[in-house]
């Protein structure tokens, strides 16, 4: 279906900073100079007010909605644009590549300016709190004060979150979706098995392959493995069934029978197309150290501050990925320090992917939440 | 189960909203679509919290731009401090709750004071349908038959009143609406027989 509310083209814009002076990282490291690619989409107001900014999930990157140079569509933009749940006649989208990544920001795969060469495993493990710093420079360069919305699903809305904490006075309203405020074992078992998918591709080579063949085996792998996780058992059986790929019989051999292995190898394949084996080596670390309450459990005071942010939560009831209870003991913490949260448990089969997919009821859910953000500041719209 | 025509209250709810003030914090237990709340924000420039089971309800909620939990109400009032609003409003869910007694007990830890509103099945018409029809008599107001969801426990005024002294809750206030929906001035505990619905602050 031709999409109707669509921006068209979008074009990716380059912020760079710490040029000087490095970034300092939750590790210890420093990091400059930093570059981050970005879109942005709608008008911003006379006062800056109607920012809004979206993160990204673990596979994501800066082209959020419209069509790029290449014609592709941007990853969520069933849900920005004009007329939908973002509202791009309202609202002053921005969209950035997270550091780390391998769409435009540095990462891995950028130039060492100390070698002249990718720096591959000598880039500095980031943890989403850098990322959300580096967001930070690019906000202040927009000349951002107060950000209406920081919005994103998963390890976007682990960004949201952090961006909460972090930076509570810079916020009005968070939508953080089927996420985590802190990374569970489960997740980090998942994390390792896609690492040590790409560390056992021979062509890995300690992470140093850039003039030569990629891991894509091993990226393909752990692709794979994720793609099952974002899925669920019911909605394997909607969409793929036992049903069989282009036989009528069981082969007897180890060709691709059934149509979800089908599913996986190319969706596993098109993704060595556009990403970075490295980079998914550093994203998935950085959402394993996610965790708000620093270890001790205790989320409230982690979210000390939040007590003015407007929480817009919500959760999916099959996604096993990041289970109801996730957001139900975010939610309580934030009602815990006098938070104004919106709490919604969706009806799905989806999974994971239900925040991408159940577009209808997100788009009524995050529209109507944001107008009453909009009335309660008393934000004049352009 | 709440009216949801715009800016008319279903009477109980209306008898509610007058028992509240300007710029209370008020939470509404089972909010429905949330039309008391946006109500008391309009009229009453209230702060308005709901807790609400059904999915569509809380979509509806946070289309009158409503701050809603979605949610049972025992695992919603828990996520509130102590005292951290002033009113709690339970309007006719009473019936339909697994333990009442927790929930009115944790409504009064969250809340200054609760209000809760039912339907009372010791209306002369529900003693009657069952004294001549030998049939379990429809609370006044409620269509509902037995053997239809959600599956409730008739209970009378003075049944409630006996629950608060039992519970040592102190009932400081009592509305209590006929059939025609008027407020009766019913002091006296024999009125019971004409109450349709009654209404209770609790402290």
């Amino acid at each position: 279906m031709e999409n109707q509310n669509s921006l068209g083209n979008t074009e990716r814009k380059y912020f760079t900073f710490a040029e000087h002076e490095p970034m300092p990282l939750d590790s210890g490291e420093t990091l400059g100079p930093i570059t981050l690619a970005y879109e942005t989409y709608g008008k911003l107001n006379a006062d800056q007010s109607n920012a809004i900014l979206i993160c990204h999930a673990l596979s994501g990157d800066a082209h959020a909605a419209g069509v790029d140079a290449n014609g592709k569509v941007g990853w969520w933009d069933d849900c920005i644009g004009p007329g939908k749940a973002f509202d791009t006649n309202k609202y002053f989208v921005v969209c950035s590549n997270v550091i780390g990544g391998c769409q435009g920001s540095t990462g891995p795969s950028s130039l060492n300016p100390q070698t002249g060469k990718p720096y591959a495993l000598d880039f500095p493990v980031v943890t989403i709190g850098d990322m959300v710093r580096a967001q930070r420079h690019l906000v202040d360069a927009l000349g951002i004060e107060k950000l209406l919305a920081v919005a994103g699903g998963s390890m976007g809305g682990m960004q949201v979150l952090q961006w909460t904490v972090s930076y509570p006075e810079r916020v009005r309203a968070a939508l953080p979706l089927a996420t985590t405020a802190r990374h569970s074992p489960m997740l980090i078992a998942f994390s390792e098995v896609g690492r040590q998918a790409i560390y056992a591709d021979p062509h890995w080579n300690r992470g140093n392959y850039y003039d030569g063949a990629r891991p894509n085996t091993g990226l393909a792998l752990a692709r794979m493995i994720g793609h099952i996780t974002y899925l669920s058992e019911e909605s394997m059986h909607q969409k793929f069934g036992r049903r069989l790929e282009n036989r009528e019989h069981f082969g007897f051999d180890f060709e691709t029978d059934f149509a979800i292995e089908s599913y996986l190898h190319y969706k596993g394949s098109r993704f060595t197309e556009r990403f970075d084996a490295n980079t998914y080596l550093y994203v998935t670390k950085a959402m394993d150290y996610f965790d708000l309450a620093n270890g001790d459990g205790d989320l409230t005071q982690a979210f000390a501050r939040c007590g003015n942010i407007m929480y817009l939560v919500v959760s999916f009831t099959s996604d096993w990925l990041y289970p109801t209870y996730h957001s139900k003991e975010m939610v309580s913490a934030l009602m815990a320090v006098g938070a104004d949260v919106t709490y919604c448990n969706l009806q799905s089969t989806w999974g994971h992917d239900a925040f991408l997919l159940e577009v209808e009821t997100m788009t009524q859910l995050i529209s109507d939440f944001l107008g009453r953000v909009v009335a309660h500041y008393g934000i004049a719209l352009p | 189960m709440k009216d949801d025509q715009p800016n008319v209250l279903r009477p109980d709810l209306y008898a509610i909203a007058e028992m509240i003030q300007t710029n209370e914090k008020v939470l509404d237990l089972g909010c429905g679509e949330g039309t008391l709340l946006r109500y008391l924000i309009d009229t009453r420039q209230i702060v308005g919290r709901g807790i609400e089971l059904s999915e569509p309800a809380v979509l509806a909620c946070v289309r009158k731009g409503l701050s809603v939990r979605h949610g049972n109400l025992d695992e919603g009032l828990r996520d509130y401090p102590d005292q951290s609003f002033d009113t709690v409003i339970l309007s006719q869910t009473l019936p339909y709750l697994d333990a009442p007694a927790f929930i009115v007990r944790e409504m009064l830890r969250v809340g200054q004071r609760a209000i809760v509103s039912f339907a009372n099945w010791g209306h002369w018409r529900c003693r009657l349908a069952l004294l001549f029809t030998g049939r379990m008599p429809l609370a006044p107001g409620l269509p509902q038959r037995w053997d239809m969801p959600p599956r409730a426990r008739p209970l009378t005024v003075r049944d409630f009143i006996d629950f608060c002294a039992r519970e040592q809750i102190r009932i400081t206030r009592s509305i209590y609406l006929g059939e025609s929906n008027r407020v009766l001035r019913a002091a006296r505990l024999g009125e019971n027989i004409r109450v349709a619905i009654a209404i209770f602050e609790l402290k």
